[in-house]
């Protein structure tokens, strides 16, 4: 490069003394910045510092309740106070820890863990630190208030459950929202809310759910109240109205008590769930508080698993339930002669086994294939219809896959085919399990939901409702598998046998005067015949009952489980009776409660006026 | 060949000033966070102190011609990783300011800052003249143009202003024209408003609540605010290390990063600021007495390069954090935590060092 040498060395030394003299100039521009905040203005900012101790207290929405379909509360809050710690002077915190401690009936550790928990915070935010506060609680903040500045009490809302477990599976329950919802919610939700975990609390959560408003509170060094800020009001959740008719729901509740299994009560025409039941079942009150993890483990490890609502995620062999799809197959794919007969001498032979029967039945048609339950009768059929055709029909009907009910986790069931083997077993079909799967054993499964639904679809000539508990649902779909009129003809008039003809299943235990009350039976092994023999032990089987009124385009589909309750007939077929016997004395006229043993008297809670306006937002349909 | 110096010919006196402001800056970031779930915050501010002083000593060990021969090289390389961190770079705060190197996250911007101060001294250093022409103005400019667009992309409005005192203490030290810095100033008095058009929604309102940050107490505004009552609740004294409970409660925003010096005011008090600033100032007058003992104009545009960035970062941070700038997002050197700006001061006085340790050689 060619810059001369002299150039290159000479330095601007005129300049950069300039740059010293700016360099000082600029330090001393800052520190009189610094001196008029620091020494002049100091005061004013001091005040304001003081007055900067701002404390911000929520105000807690609370959450919208749940409301029967005559408008009956179902779950609402009640309004109950947290102890909350506040942060802002450390030194006071520690020194009040052990009194805190103590006065609240709390171990010093469990106190220190809590407040560790939530350092991440901002310190000027105060802390839950027991979230329910008992009069004794109350009395020693109000009592403390002087020398332990640092606790204060907030209002909060908490779900109050009037009628105890009365439908806990599907209301579900509320909890603390944890950190993946957080995440996902789009800054909706923030640590410490209370959100639905399961169930319609879940379901309907963005309903339910308020939103908390802030009580913005100016406090002095030593932490007392000298003014407020503004006040940011909550606003509450919108209560739900559901489908459920609270009379039927108590009786079929009360019916199942010291019984395991479930119910659903479908209105066939709408899809309107009138009661749902499955027991055993969790108190909901465990969890409107906050759950201790002791409790929590015990409801999740226990074998019977209640926090299962079994109405929909039970996977059970429908037993001879099944058979009303069979009994469709039959007629509709005119596979088989709609006046087919068998001979029925108790049992029957296929591929080199034997598969029995209830009782030797005779010569045994269709008619009376459904209202004896003849085994023997539906291996025939199944044997010609095959594994294929059953499946076609047991899907459109509805088995075999989700109903779409407005409820997390609803499970699908299994309705075999050769696809589903060869997929999952990676074998061919065996034509001996088609025997099993026509009485509805074998690898068959369905939740009572599906059931109810099926036997609803079938009756009204193929019309697959969408099973809802919110009332005046909009955008429900409805599927549509056709069944000729004569098919449905057929299949009711077996099922209304299976209650009314002296050789039905139900011996003519559950019939009920004036009203056209039908179903089907059913009562499924919970272990295959082999491995009773090798336990030596004997199961009681799951009994089912799927009962409908009137036989043709029902009013209402109940369909019941008893599980280990033996006999459908016995166990299942009597619950169903007593829910469709209530339904019917209801449209008659005010409802006694006379007519069964042991339901309790509900007690029914007034609402007020404001809730009922908000429920009913849409006009019946 | 260059003969460089031994170890006496550091600037002992400079790394002196460097390190009690780190001193001080390390003590007021565990002041401010030991009580908060940040504690600790103050030790990796101790291992990006300790790397930094490797690679400064490193960075003085070559020979700073060899350096400034690739400036063009350099140029171009920083061009790219101001693109690739617009493309793949990683988000943080709603900025794309980070690219992955080394396990870590590299902030590309503090790179850039140490790369255009060698091209700038570079480029002054082949001026000819004793006075720089209207052409080798322009063309200084289109070279900081570019990284600058670069850089508001990303958006980082605070860096890229950096790079502007970059040029004009370079230009003013290559012997800028009254008549040119005239043109320029009625020239920025066009611009401004029509620069403030072009930005962000976010960053026009730092600059509507930095005119009047009373108006909006709980928004905007609130950062400056609550950063003035620390300061000014700190009086004479300060309320001690520890016990400033605006910034204790977290009422300063970032107090152990860009409000550090608010954190400090609040606790130490007119008379801790006073002695950092004096530091800063010190620190700023000791690089140029560095500049004016240089061997060569390029050793000299290479110092005050350092230099003018440096005092830059001082003054708006500072001034911001009295309530005299808009927040910018700019950290105070060598105070504030944080890797990327730790690590790119003691290179830049690596830089300062190389030259000081060849002030003799011929």
């Amino acid at each position: 490069m060619a810059i001369s040498l002299q150039n290159e060395k000479r330095l601007p030394q005129g300049r950069l003394a300039v740059v010293s003299y700016v360099i000082v100039a600029m330090v001393a521009l800052l520190l009189f910045g610094f001196w008029k905040l620091q020494i002049v203005d100091s005061e004013r900012y001091a005040q304001m510092a003081e007055r900067n101790r701002v404390r911000s207290i929520p105000i807690i929405a609370p959450r919208g309740s749940m409301l029967d379909r005559e408008g009956r509360v179902l779950v609402d809050n009640y309004p109950s106070f947290s102890v909350l710690l506040l942060r802002d002077d450390p030194a006071q915190v520690e020194k009040s820890l052990p009194q805190i401690a103590d006065g609240l009936g709390m171990t010093l550790d469990e106190l220190k863990q809590q407040i560790d928990a939530s350092k991440a915070m901002p310190k000027f935010q105060p802390i839950v630190i027991k979230p329910e506060a008992s009069p004794s609680d109350i009395a020693f903040i109000e009592s403390h208030r002087s020398d332990i500045p640092v606790l204060e009490m907030l209002m909060v809302h908490r779900r109050r459950y009037p009628h105890g477990d009365l439908l806990a599976s599907a209301v579900g329950y509320t909890g603390e929202v944890s950190a993946e919802q957080v995440e996902a919610s789009d800054s909706k939700l923030k640590p410490g809310d209370t959100v639905g975990k399961s169930g319609l609390e879940r379901q309907y959560n963005e309903t339910l759910m308020g939103t908390d408003g802030m009580r913005r509170v100016i406090v002095n060094s030593i932490g007392k109240e000298v003014g407020r800020l503004e006040q940011q009001d909550a606003i509450p959740g919108k209560p739900i109205q559901l489908t459920i008719d609270y009379d039927l729901q108590a009786i079929a509740e009360a019916d199942f008590a010291n019984k395991e299994g479930a119910l659903v009560a479908l209105d066939g025409r709408t899809g309107e769930v009138l009661a749902m039941v499955s027991r055993p079942t969790f108190n909901p009150k465990d969890f409107a508080v906050r759950i201790q993890n002791a409790e929590w483990a015990e409801l999740n490890s226990d074998p019977e698993t209640p926090l299962l609502n079994r109405a929909i995620q039970a996977q059970l062999a429908p037993g001879s339930v099944f058979k009303i799809a069979m009994a469709t197959a039959m007629l509709e794919s005119k596979a088989i002669p709609e006046t087919y007969s068998v001979y029925c001498p108790g049992y029957a032979n296929f591929y080199g086994r034997t598969f029995h029967c209830d009782h030797a039945h005779g010569n045994v048609d269709l008619h009376k294939g459904i209202v004896a339950s003849c085994d023997v009768f539906f291996y025939n059929v199944g044997k010609m219809l095959g594994i294929d055709l059953i499946a076609k029909y047991a899907n459109g009907l509805g088995l075999g896959r989700r109903t779409g009910i407005d409820l997390p986790g609803e499970e699908a069931g299994l309705v075999p085919s050769e696809d589903w083997v060869q997929r999952v077993y990676h074998h061919k079909w065996y034509p001996g399990s088609t025997i099993s799967v026509a009485i509805g054993q074998g690898a068959v499964m369905v939740t009572p939901i599906q059931l109810a639904r099926m036997v609803a679809a079938v009756a009204s000539g193929g019309t697959l409702i969408q099973p809802h508990l919110l009332k005046n649902q909009t955008g429900l779909k409805t599927g549509y598998f056709p069944i000729s009129d004569d098919t449905v003809r057929q299949v009711t008039d077996g099922m209304w046998g299976v209650v009314n003809e002296p050789d039905g299943t139900t011996s003519g235990l559950v019939k009920l005067e004036n009203v056209d009350f039908s179903g089907k039976t059913g009562t499924a092994q919970v272990e295959s015949f082999d491995h009773q023999n090798k336990t030596g032990k004997k199961l009681k089987e799951n009994g089912w009952f799927v009962g409908l009124a009137p036989r043709r385009n029902p009013e209402i589909v109940v369909a019941a489980l008893v599980q280990r309750g033996g006999w459908g007939s016995t166990s299942a077929a009597p619950i169903v009776r007593d829910v469709v016997k209530a339904y019917y004395a209801k449209k008659a006229g005010p409802l006694d409660r006379q007519y069964t043993t042991n339901a309790a008297q509900p007690e029914v809670l007034a609402i007020s006026k404001k809730d009922a306006a908000v429920a009913v937002t849409q006009p019946e349909r | 060949m260059h003969k460089s110096g031994g170890i006496q010919d550091y600037d002992w006196w400079l790394l002196a000033i460097a390190f009690s402001i780190c001193g001080v800056g390390t003590l007021e970031i565990w002041s401010a966070t030991h009580a908060s779930y940040l504690a600790g915050m103050h030790k990796h501010q101790l291992e990006w102190i300790g790397l930094g002083v490797v690679l400064m000593l490193l960075l003085s060990r070559l020979d700073y011609h060899l350096i400034m021969d690739q400036a063009p090289v350099l140029y171009l390389i920083a061009i790219i990783a101001l693109i690739a961190v617009l493309a793949m770079g990683h988000s943080r705060f709603g900025a794309k300011r980070w690219l992955p190197i080394l396990g870590g996250l590299l902030q590309v911007s503090e790179l850039v800052k140490l790369i255009i101060i060698v091209v700038m001294a570079r480029f002054f250093s082949e001026v000819r003249s004793d006075q720089l022409g209207l052409a080798d103005l322009v063309k200084a400019a289109a070279i900081v143009g570019l990284p600058i667009v670069l850089i508001m992309k990303q958006p980082d409005l605070g860096t890229a202003l950096v790079l502007l005192p970059l040029v004009a203490v370079g230009a003013f030290l290559a012997g800028l024209q009254w008549k040119h810095s005239l043109a320029i100033l009625a020239l920025a008095a066009v611009m401004v408003p029509v620069g403030y058009h072009f930005l962000k929604p976010y960053q026009k309102e730092r600059v509507t609540t930095f005119l009047r940050p009373e108006d909006d107490p709980r928004g905007a505004g609130y950062q400056i605010l609550q950063s003035k009552i620390a300061v000014g609740s700190g009086g004479f004294w300060g309320k001690g290390l520890g016990h400033g409970s605006q910034n204790q409660l977290g009422f300063v925003p970032v107090r152990y990063s860009d409000f550090i010096l608010a954190a400090l005011a609040e606790e130490l008090g007119f008379a801790g600021v006073f002695v950092a600033l004096l530091l800063y100032m010190f620190l700023l007058l000791r690089l140029v007495q560095n500049a004016q003992r240089a061997n060569d104009r390029a050793g000299m545009f290479l110092v005050m390069g350092v230099a003018a960035v440096l005092g830059f970062h001082v003054l708006v941070n500072v001034a911001m954090v009295i309530g005299m700038m808009p927040v910018t997002g700019i950290p105070l050197p060598l105070m504030s935590y944080g890797g990327s700006a730790t690590l790119f001061v003691f290179l830049a006085l690596g830089l300062v060092m190389n030259v000081r340790i060849r002030r003799f050689v011929n």
